[in-house]
């Protein structure tokens, strides 16, 4: 308990010390959205600053930083210059038409990753981890974005799945079912890509760290006692060979926000990447910090979470057990 | 007095790439009756620890049993199918492994960890087999067998955690224990009192014991017969009083010489009774008796033949070309 | 063969002055408990002399491993003295302890971890001569193999690799590179722990050869008392991080006056009981 209260607290810490990196990050780059506006002669000096004294833009930097997060905390995310809205909101629809889709990547990466990395461990050598271990060191070797554009290649030559968006023009015309199959056909793609990108390093590191516990004297204790193989695979040498498993998918919740961009932006699906690509190049300072600090929770979170995930499948973390002698 | 177990002319090689097979257990014989207690004692590269390990058909896979057989109960165990084997290991014939912290699961409690046993072999629902465990905790000793058995393996002192591994052991009554180096990871101070808790439990039961070490002292307070082996063959097996008494090989007569290092002295700086020579190398092709190069009574007739084994005052075997041939 | 171990007079200096010695521990506590503070070792003193074997027995968790880590410095005590030859060496920096580090070697219990498998024979050995004076390569790969010989491994194997040597042969190595330094002062943690019977004989009575072949004093840390019988002059109990009991070791056993003491003596004499029940032909 006090160990998750510990690291609950480091996560809180980390939140604040990263809002205030983001923010000091952004007033640092280079240019403002106001820019443009001041290269056109038609608009006068006095319009740019009376625009930014309207956002707030010309106070210090502390007073600034101290009201952006007092609004924060309240769920004010600020205002964004480029769309002329508060920020949260959207981010808020963006965020999770992202989270569909990583989300529904990632059980599947997980729930196929797992179950194949144990067996291939189990079958070290034999004919299933070959077949595995070829088909991960090809899919490792080949670059997400060349993944992504095979896929789509694929996509629009058999025509099987819609291609692009989220959704299909008419969508507003379909009933409740349609709706949801609507989106699901489209989800397909990119799921696909993600999945085929990320699940070879999930198999290499469950097996690799399966095939350590293997070898354990305990393991060879539990089958001298007559269990059964099976049993002995998946209640007793998993729990033991999860934690390096566990830090990885602690990885994987972190990077629900962020790890998607390119498959995005490639299949049009609207999602936080490609907005917070567009709102950095317009210097839209609110809505890209906004954005990282929804990203940055989201990576802590995952941690978070991932370190609770740790203490319960080691318990030794808890009870001070890896100190020992 | 029927046989229980019976190892008859037992050969195992280890497969090495590209070496010399080595030959850790050379036509080796040994005759176990029900609730004898037997003692196996060798140093290292004797076979000891295969002899153990071969009766549950565990050796590594590049082991292979080049001939003989392992009677147990009639039936042959090195030919008997898998699934079968499964039911005799932990049931019929348990083995006590060496290291108890290795032998235990470090993120399952200890309690389950014996249930599991009980849970492999005997059709009892949950609650009662948690109420066996506690059975089984408190016949082990332990005060307070509930807590126990909530405890984790790193929670626990050396001793108790070798208790427990006992304990799994001997959860299902099995007829041969297979005890290897109980001691050895213990200290002195609780040596003993492990030892005869493990006598006492089963005599109680009716189990039969081969109890496996280096340490002669550890085998001569326990058990009623020796069978001491060299280079993977039993050079000579008796009574234990006779072997200490009367030892007849010569590397029996070292090895009970060596035991003067136990006796008290006077205090004074003191020599070891050494014997010569390395431990055998198991590669060798050489022909004739293996313990030859070390033997200080060696013969030109040792390094000429394999010996065979004598039969001497009808309860003592010998492979000695002193006696006989 | 007697070795003579009369009290030390007032000339000779000891070699190694040990005087409040002292070392904790923190660590974390399990559940809502604070940091546990655990007192390894207190107010440890003893004397070793030129050529002399002092044993320190005890328990697991008795400290007696911390005391050795302490003194060879691998740890840094909290507290206390550690005199070698006239100089305190408790609470020097790295770099100020590597004259001192060829006084002092030790030799560990397990050889299959302290010592890379993969290094050949003479490798093992020369580090400590490359680390102390690098540059003298085919110097050091005689004197390698010249160690080899005395602790009686065939220097033909100087090119084999540490793993393919047996426990017994690995355990000399690890004294032949103790050796390396010319130390006067060997520290043997559990070094005999673990071996098979007729190569601890073998490995005891190598130490006791080199002991008289070189002068060589010994702080031999064990929980044997029978081992320690053999080999010690001088015996310090220990029990829950202090030294109990101290003294010439047939004096020690004899009138063991503390209950861990005679815990020990007791331990030690459940194999002698079993031995003489049956007639043993010693």
């Amino acid at each position: 308990m006090k160990y998750a209260a510990r690291r609950a607290l480091r996560a809180v810490v980390l939140l604040f010390g990263v809002s205030v990196l983001c923010f000091l990050f952004t007033e640092m780059a280079p240019g403002s959205f106001f820019d443009e506006m001041r290269l056109n002669p038609q608009i006068s000096p006095e319009t740019i600053s009376g625009l930014r004294a309207r956002y707030g833009l010309d106070q210090p930097l502390l007073v600034r930083y101290s009201r952006w997060l007092t609004s924060v905390v309240n769920g004010d995310l600020g205002f964004s210059v480029a769309y002329n809205s508060p920020v949260a909101p959207l981010l808020w629809s963006r965020a999770l038409n992202t989270l569909l889709l990583t989300t529904t990547a990632m059980l599947l990466t997980w729930l196929m990753g797992v179950p194949l990395g144990v067996w291939s461990a189990a079958y070290r050598g034999r004919w299933l981890d070959r077949v595995v271990e070829a088909g991960n060191s090809l899919l490792i070797s080949i670059p997400e974005i060349v993944i992504a554009l095979a896929l789509l290649a694929l996509a629009v030559r058999s025509r099987v799945v819609p291609i692009g968006g989220m959704i299909s023009i008419g969508h507003e015309d379909l009933s409740g079912a349609g709706k949801v199959n609507d989106i699901l056909r489209h989800l397909l793609l990119p799921t696909a890509i993600l999945v085929l990108a990320g699940i070879a390093i999930v198999i290499r590191h469950v097996r690799a760290s399966v095939v350590e516990v293997l070898d354990a004297p305990f393991v060879r204790a539990g089958r001298g006692l007559g269990i059964g193989r099976t049993r002995l695979l998946f209640r007793h040498v998993l729990p033991v060979a999860a934690s390096p498993a566990i830090s990885l998918f602690g990885f994987s919740i972190a990077s629900l926000l962020s790890g998607s961009l390119l498959v995005e932006i490639i299949t049009g699906w609207p999602g936080l990447g490609p907005l917070l690509l567009d709102a950095t190049l317009a210097r839209d300072v609110y809505l890209v910090i906004g954005g990282i600090i929804v990203s940055a929770v989201f990576m802590i979170a995952g941690n978070f979470i991932a370190d609770l995930m740790l203490l319960v499948a080691d318990p030794r973390i808890g009870t001070g057990g890896l100190n020992e002698e | 007095m029927e046989t229980l177990a019976l190892v008859n002319r037992l050969s195992v090689a280890y497969l090495l790439e590209g070496d010399h097979p080595v030959r850790a257990l050379n036509q080796t014989s040994l005759e176990i009756r029900p609730g004898e207690m037997v003692g196996i004692l060798g140093e290292s590269g004797s076979g000891k620890s295969t002899l153990a390990v071969a009766f549950l058909r565990l050796l590594p896979a590049n082991a292979q049993y080049e001939n003989g057989s392992i009677r147990f109960r009639g039936r042959d165990l090195l030919i008997l199918p898998e699934a079968e084997l499964r039911r005799i290991r932990g049931a019929e014939i348990a083995l006590i492994p060496q290291d108890p912290t290795l032998a235990l699961n470090p993120v399952k409690q200890v309690g389950c960890q014996i249930a599991e046993v009980l849970r492999a072999h005997v059709p009892i629902g949950a609650k009662e087999r948690a109420a066996r465990v506690e059975e089984l905790l408190g016949e082990l000793g332990f005060d307070h067998p509930r807590q126990v058995s909530h405890a984790y393996p790193h929670q626990l002192s050396g001793g108790q955690r070798q208790r427990v591994v006992i304990a799994q052991a001997m959860a299902c009554r099995p007829r041969l224990v297979i005890a290897d180096e109980p001691t050895s990871k213990l200290d002195a101070s609780i040596q003993a009192a492990t030892l005869s808790l493990m006598r006492e439990i089963g005599q109680r039961h009716g189990m039969a014991f081969v109890v496996i070490s280096h340490d002669p002292t550890v085998l001569a307070g326990f058990v009623d017969r020796v069978a001491v082996m060299y280079a993977g063959c039993i050079v000579e097996e008796g009574p234990t009083e006779e072997i200490f008494r009367r030892p007849l090989h010569p590397y029996t007569q070292a090895l009970v010489r060596l035991c003067a290092r136990y006796m008290p002295n006077t205090g004074t700086r003191s020599r070891f009774p050494a014997i010569d020579g390395e431990p055998p190398d198991l590669t060798g092709l050489d022909v004739g008796c293996r313990f030859a190069s070390r033997c200080p009574e060696r013969m030109q007739v040792c390094t000429e033949r394999a010996t065979e084994e004598t039969t001497h005052d009808s309860s003592r075997r010998v492979s000695c070309f002193k006696y006989g041939n | 063969m007697e070795t003579d171990r009369s009290a030390s007079t007032p000339e000779r200096q000891p070699l190694l002055r040990v005087r409040g010695l002292g070392k904790s521990y923190r660590r974390k506590g399990a559940g809502w408990a604070r940091t546990d503070v655990i007192v390894a070792a207190s107010e440890v003193e003893f004397e070793i002399f030129a050529g002399q074997t002092l044993a320190l027995v005890g328990s697991s968790g008795s400290g007696k491993s911390t005391v050795a880590r302490c003194v060879t410095r691998l740890e840094k005590p909290d507290v206390g003295h550690v005199w070698l030859q006239g100089a305190d060496i408790a609470h020097l920096g790295f770099s100020d302890l590597r004259p001192f580090r060829h006084e002092l070697q030790m030799v560990f219990q397990d050889p299959a971890t302290s010592m890379n498998p993969r290094f050949t024979a003479a490798e093992i050995i020369e580090e400590p001569l490359i680390i102390q004076r690098p540059g003298d390569k085919s110097a050091h790969r005689v004197r390698a193999k010249e160690l080899m010989q005395e602790v009686g491994v065939s220097p033909q194997w100087a090119n084999r690799p540490a793993m393919e040597f047996s426990g017994g042969q690995r355990q000399r190595l690890a004294i032949a590179r103790a050796l390396a330094l010319k130390p006067k002062l060997l520290v043997l943690d559990e070094a005999l722990s673990g071996l098979d019977l007729s190569t601890e004989a073998q490995i005891a009575n190598l130490l006791l050869d080199l002991q008289a072949s070189h002068s060589l004093a010994y702080l031999l840390i064990s929980h044997d008392l029978a081992l320690v019988a053999r080999l010690a002059d001088m015996i310090a109990v220990m029990a829950h991080g202090r030294i109990v009991e101290q003294g010439p070791v047939a004096q020690v056993m004899a009138n063991a006056g503390h209950s861990e003491t005679r815990a020990l003596v007791a331990s030690a004499r459940v194999a002698q009981a079993n031995l003489a029940a049956l007639g043993a032909a010693l």
